[in-house]
């Protein structure tokens, strides 16, 4: 049976009381994307501040479940300063840390497990997984950055 | 004489057995859907394991008395709601939401064109907006609402207005987000007056107040048999036979035909002339027994029930949590049904579902396919309790006893 503190972690509990990084920045020059769930009617939006290849200042609105929320503000908090490259690359490890693979979902073996320590406070979100309906809840913010850096073709150097 | 025991409908229902995360099941999403008591699965099971045949044309032994299986259900459903003509005037669809496209799509088409109003409320589902604003994309019709005033009825101090030019007026007898239930008698003789049709969605009312079209006198009556103790994948559209022998068909194929050349079809006369393909044949015999089952029970005696128990949570939520706890709808049982719409301060409805189903209670967060309604409200969604015949007052206990732990999680 799957906990309930597994999916409300004390830190995850801490960034739903309060945020990081509410507000907006005027756009333009920002990006402003904005993000959905229709089956709960949470919204996001993110503004983005890019300057020379960093993201120098990121800004969220909107409102939805605490998963969301601390999603979206541990998000923020993890990639504000980071180059393109970084950012595009914590979208990946965190696209990965919330994959229910096929193996778990029949029942059989266990997900590979993605490596926590390059995630910081994110691994606070893994007990999502176990929480599947939760799971678009915690990857909103995230697919919505995604989504505004693909949208204004905003690229990183591509160099490691 | 029908003999009415919450406890013993309780018994009758599988479903209750259930223990979710070490806690007996409490059950409050019957507005969603409800828990089919075992007549009701008996008589499906019993169908295919010996009757089931495809239905109409077949001579068999087995093909005639599937056919009288699904006929029967129509016949059933025609009694249940007191269709005037009988059977001729009841067709099966898939559910509501089918049944609502059947009317857009077949009626709304033929009888609407651009300048058109149907006039809908801002408390439907989205069931009865979105086929209209389809139509309305097509032909150009208008789609109006009619506004919800801060009591959570509808306002309709401007209804004379609102109905100038109206063709159809389209509304639900009871919300599924507020509970409060409509005065449908009244609204349907002010709409005749002005000339319109009416057409009623009873998805939220035909399992917990009795039904008598002819009584309510509207024109087109739409419901789902998995909200009033039947299976999921049968729907009911109700309409006068005059209107239903004026309808063109719907879908087109197999069973809503009279004939069909090489040069064209001509379409069935009556209710299969709206029912193209196999049906299903299982959940009629389904619907019947749920038919059977409520009556059984009495109608009056389950919304007598279901007033009780929503009189007694309505007064526990004010009381308690220091008005952390809002109910959105109104605060007393008149002209309301058993449903509980919650906003909890501080808590998204996401993590108060969450934190319930901790307790084995199953209650609906988001916004319930109302979203015109959730907007009037500035609300994103809410967590809906809601009742049903098997539902106790040791539901709402639970819940309560949820509830507080979900307020003192986020608090
Ligand atoms: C008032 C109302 N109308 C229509 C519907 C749609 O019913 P169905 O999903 O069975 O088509 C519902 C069900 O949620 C409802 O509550």
């Amino acid at each position: 049976m799957a906990n309930l503190d597994d999916l409300y972690r004390e830190i995850i509990l801490d960034h739903y009381r309060t945020p990081r990084n509410r507000g907006e920045l005027s756009s333009p020059p920002a990006i402003r994307t904005e993000g959905f769930n229709p089956l709960c009617g949470d919204e996001l939006v993110i503004y983005l501040d890019i300057q020379d290849d960093v993201l120098v200042d990121i800004k969220l609105s909107g409102h939805g479940c605490s998963i969301s929320q601390a999603s979206s503000s541990m998000m923020s908090a993890a990639v504000k300063g980071k180059t393109i490259d970084e950012v595009r690359a914590a979208i990946e490890r965190f696209k990965q840390l919330m994959t229910v693979h096929e193996t778990t979902l029949d029942g059989n073996g266990e997900a590979p497990v993605a490596d926590l320590r390059t995630m910081g406070e994110l691994a606070a979100l893994q007990g999502v997984v176990k929480f599947p309906v939760r799971i678009k809840c915690a990857t909103l913010a995230w697919n919505t950055l995604s989504q505004g850096l693909d949208d204004y073709g905003v690229q990183g150097t591509g160099s490691k | 004489m029908s003999s009415y025991n919450p406890r013993r409908v309780r018994v009758d229902t599988p479903l209750l057995e259930r223990v979710i995360n070490g806690r007996p099941i409490t059950y409050l999403d019957s507005a969603s859907s409800t828990l089919p008591p075992r007549p009701v699965i008996e008589a499906m099971a019993r169908y295919y394991e010996l009757r089931h045949a495809n239905v109409h044309r077949g001579v068999y032994q087995t093909a005639v008395e599937a056919t009288d299986v699904y006929e029967g259900a129509r016949a059933a459903t025609a009694r249940f709601i007191n269709a005037p003509q009988g059977m001729d005037e009841v067709v099966f669809t898939k559910n509501t939401t089918e049944s609502f496209n059947l009317l857009a799509k077949s009626w709304g088409a033929a009888n609407l064109k651009a300048g058109d109003v149907v006039l809908v409320t801002e408390m439907e589902h989205h069931a009865n907006i979105v086929p209209w604003f389809q139509l309305r994309d097509q032909t150009g019709i208008e789609v109006r609402f009619v506004p919800v005033s801060d009591d959570f009825r509808l306002d309709v101090s401007d209804l004379d207005r609102l109905l100038d030019g109206v063709k159809l007026f389209s509304f639900t007898a009871a919300s599924n987000v507020l509970g409060t239930r409509n005065p449908v008698k009244e609204l349907t003789r002010i709409a005749h007056d002005h000339g319109a049709l009416v057409a009623l969605d009873a998805a939220q009312s035909v399992g917990h107040q009795p039904t008598d079209v002819v009584d309510l006198d509207v024109d087109f009556f739409c419901f789902s048999a998995h909200k009033m103790l039947g299976p999921t994948g049968l729907g009911v559209f109700w309409t006068r036979a005059a209107i239903l022998e004026s309808m063109p068909p719907f879908l087109g194929g197999g069973g809503m035909i009279a004939d069909v050349r090489r040069d064209g079809y001509v379409p069935a006369d009556g209710p299969t002339r709206f029912e193209a393909g196999t049906p299903p044949i299982a959940e009629t015999a389904g619907l019947t027994a749920a038919i059977r089952y409520l009556e059984g029970l009495g109608l009056a005696n389950i919304a007598r029930h279901e007033d009780e128990l929503t009189g007694d949570a309505l007064k526990r939520l004010a009381n308690e949590f220091d008005g952390r706890v809002r109910v959105i709808g109104p605060a007393d049982t008149v002209d309301r049904g058993g449903v509980l719409s919650l906003d909890v301060d501080g808590v998204h409805p996401h993590d108060v579902a969450q934190v319930l189903d901790q307790f084995g209670v199953c209650v609906r967060p988001g916004h319930h396919c109302a979203k015109p309604l959730m907007r009037r409200f500035n609300l994103a969604a809410t967590a809906r309790a809601s009742f049903g015949p098997y539902s106790l007052t040791s539901d709402t206990d639970v819940l309560l006893e949820a509830l507080g732990s979900a307020v003192t999680m986020f608090a």
